[in-house]
């Protein structure tokens, strides 16, 4: 049972964030969105483990919205 | 303004205006920071130099405010550097607020055991004094204020005809005075006159890049305050919501804000004071007692010249590449720009070197320039995104900020100047030998404390022209002579072991140099005279370091510049 890793573990922080905006140019909202769940998605059953999973998708609803 | 009154430089009357037509060696345009380092660096060379600006003072208003460890080295060896670094005000600390809660923090505080601090935060009306002030002490330099450059053209000097044929080119000038128009000659122009570089107009070269749309409002405020020394970035303040906001401070008590204000903001509307307190108020409170000293907004674009070198026409600093000033890239890198030139013109005018090299400072600072920008870029697409889904990507980074450690390695309000790796360069001797650290062929060399005949540190023994770098005895008194000797001379900076002829010794007391260095007995640097390492062995050999040198000046073996 892994642990999610928030400590910096990027190569390049600025090069991916540069990548990351890139890969949106020229796309409309609903595309973007798009593109982002499938990335998601991907990266997701790139890292399999259900916990570290989890605790990703809490940390990335926190102080988002209180649960409805 | 209450704290600095700008000063007034005499125009003087151009004897051409009176007589015949001069010729000179070189002619800078403009007196900024670039305009006046160049001049000064040609002039402490013995090479008699003519500034042209059209203005006769400094500048109006604070402008670039913060100057970079690398920039205060290069004045060390510009002999203007002291009074910089003393005025100026040294910080280290960053913080970068979202909300009001801090979202990341960064220390720029280097390594103990280098004389100048990271960076410094002067007005650049000070600096520009200063750099006048040393300029003036100096026989080759004449800055001659008030005299604005109206035409250029480059001519054939066999037939007086316009055109680049390389070998007779000269450059003609018409520079218009309160008395009337001249013309000059010269062989050598650098262009230094800025953003909007008139020059390069006149000449019809281009810049291209990008714009950003959007604008921001700087305000000095004179205040006295408890605030600490830092640099602190808000995203998205109570004070301002929606936009940025960045405070910095300056000598005097001087703080610059910078208010993001939006690409539909009113330049004339947002500038009048009455708009400015309010947006102050909001900020500092309302019982704050501080003066507007000076306020602006602008906008800013990142480009730069496909060319720096144009035959006998060189641009540094703003007219040749431009970035916006998150990241203090600006004024820096033009100083660098003015570092990596002036030893090549200086060769090249005394025929101790090809043409050709002048092209390395094209090659060399156009790779500098590309890196600046693409900071500069990253840095304005994150605090100004241009689509939806970048602010979204934005606003994400900085709330994992607060809680998670690797998100804020993503925050970007400016990725702070260093000076560039010249690590492509073909005046670069690839190394043949092993070495660990940061000392590569290319880079500036690292400061360190040193006891020798010049001062404390290093840098102070290393610089100006051509030093090789030994640790140790190893280099033979009668090599040390011949390298001094050479057309292009070398001198031995020899550390520790006993003095010999025709060297500075220093001693490295703390370990520090050759820790930096990666240093044992025999290990040889071979420093650049803007002090970037252009090879490095284990052992030295007069052979290998006179192919090094006439590499790095862009003479070969065999070619007849070096065959004397």
């Amino acid at each position: 049972m892994g642990t999610l890793n928030t400590e910096p573990n990027l190569v390049a922080p600025d090069d991916f964030y540069d990548e990351l905006i890139g890969l949106h140019r020229g796309l409309t909202e609903g595309e973007s969105a798009l593109v982002n769940a499938k990335l998601i998605l991907l990266l997701a059953n790139h890292v399999g483990d259900p916990d570290v999973l989890r605790a990703a998708m809490a940390a990335a609803r926190e102080d988002v919205a209180p649960a409805r | 303004m209450k704290t600095y009154t700008n000063p007034v430089y005499g125009y003087r009357r151009a004897p051409e205006l009176d007589g015949t037509i001069r010729h000179c060696g070189v002619v800078i345009v403009g007196a900024g920071p670039v305009g006046l380092a160049a001049a000064i660096d040609l002039a402490q060379r013995g090479i008699p130099v003519l500034v042209l600006d059209d203005d006769d003072t400094v500048s109006v208003g604070s402008r670039a405010i913060c100057y970079a460890k690398r920039t205060l080295e290069i004045l060390d060896r510009l002999g203007c550097g002291e009074p910089v670094a003393a005025k100026g005000v040294s910080w280290n600390v960053g913080k970068v607020f979202h909300g009001d809660e801090l979202a990341y923090q960064f220390d720029l505080l280097p390594e103990p055991g280098h004389h100048r601090p990271a960076f410094v935060n002067l007005q650049q009306y000070y600096f520009e004094e200063y750099l006048v002030r040393r300029a003036d002490a100096l026989a080759a330099a004449e800055i001659r204020w008030k005299h604005r450059v109206v035409d250029v053209a480059v001519i054939d000097t066999e037939n007086g005809t316009e055109g680049d044929t390389e070998d007779n080119a000269a450059v003609s000038l018409r520079v218009a005075t309160q008395d009337g128009d001249y013309a000059l000659t010269c062989d050598w122009l650098i262009v230094c006159d800025g953003a909007r570089s008139p020059v390069r107009h006149m000449l019809g070269l281009d810049s291209e890049g990008q714009v950003f749309r959007d604008r921001f409002l700087i305000a000095d405020i004179h205040m006295t305050t408890d605030f600490p020394t830092e640099r602190w970035f808000w995203f998205d303040p109570p004070f301002h919501r929606n936009q940025s906001v960045l405070l910095h401070r300056q000598a005097d008590n001087v703080w610059r804000v910078d208010f993001q204000l939006g690409w539909d903001a009113d330049p004339e509307h947002e500038k009048k004071p009455e708009n400015i307190l309010p947006r102050l108020r909001a900020m500092l409170g309302a019982d704050a007692q501080f003066d507007i000293e000076w306020a602006s907004v602008y906008t800013f674009q990142c480009r730069r010249m496909q060319k720096f070198r144009h035959g006998r026409v060189l641009f540094a600093g703003d007219a040749a590449h431009l970035v916006s000033p998150f990241g203090a890239r600006g004024a820096n890198s033009g100083v660098q720009d003015t570092d990596n030139l002036v030893w090549k013109l200086d060769l090249v005018m005394r025929g101790l070197a090809p043409d050709s090299l002048l092209d390395t400072y094209d090659e060399e600072r156009v790779a500098a320039a590309d890196e600046n920008i693409l900071h500069s870029t990253r840095a304005t697409d994150f605090i100004t995104p241009k689509s939806a889904v970048s602010r979204t990507f934005r606003d994400a980074v900085l709330a994992l900020a607060r809680r998670h450690p690797f998100a804020r390695r993503l925050v970007n309000s400016g990725r702070l100047s260093v000076p560039a790796v010249l690590t492509g360069s073909r005046l670069n001797t690839p190394d043949s030998d092993a070495f660990a650290g940061k000392m590569v062929p290319g880079a500036p060399v690292a400061d360190a404390p040193a006891t020798g005949p010049h001062g404390d540190w290093l840098l102070q023994h290393l610089g100006g022209g051509f030093d090789l770098l030994v640790f140790g005895d190893g280099v033979p008194g009668d090599a040390a002579r011949d390298l001094a000797g050479d057309p292009v001379p070398c001198r031995v900076v020899q550390v520790g072991g006993k003095p010999g002829g025709a060297r500075v010794v220093i001693q490295d007391n703390e370990g520090l140099i050759a820790a930096r260095y990666d240093a044992r007995p025999g290990t040889c640097y071979l420093v650049r005279p803007d002090q970037h390492v252009c090879a490095r062995w284990r052992a030295f050999d007069s052979a290998v370091v006179r192919g090094a040198i006439a590499r790095a000046t862009g003479n070969r073996e065999g070619d007849p510049q070096w065959a004397h």
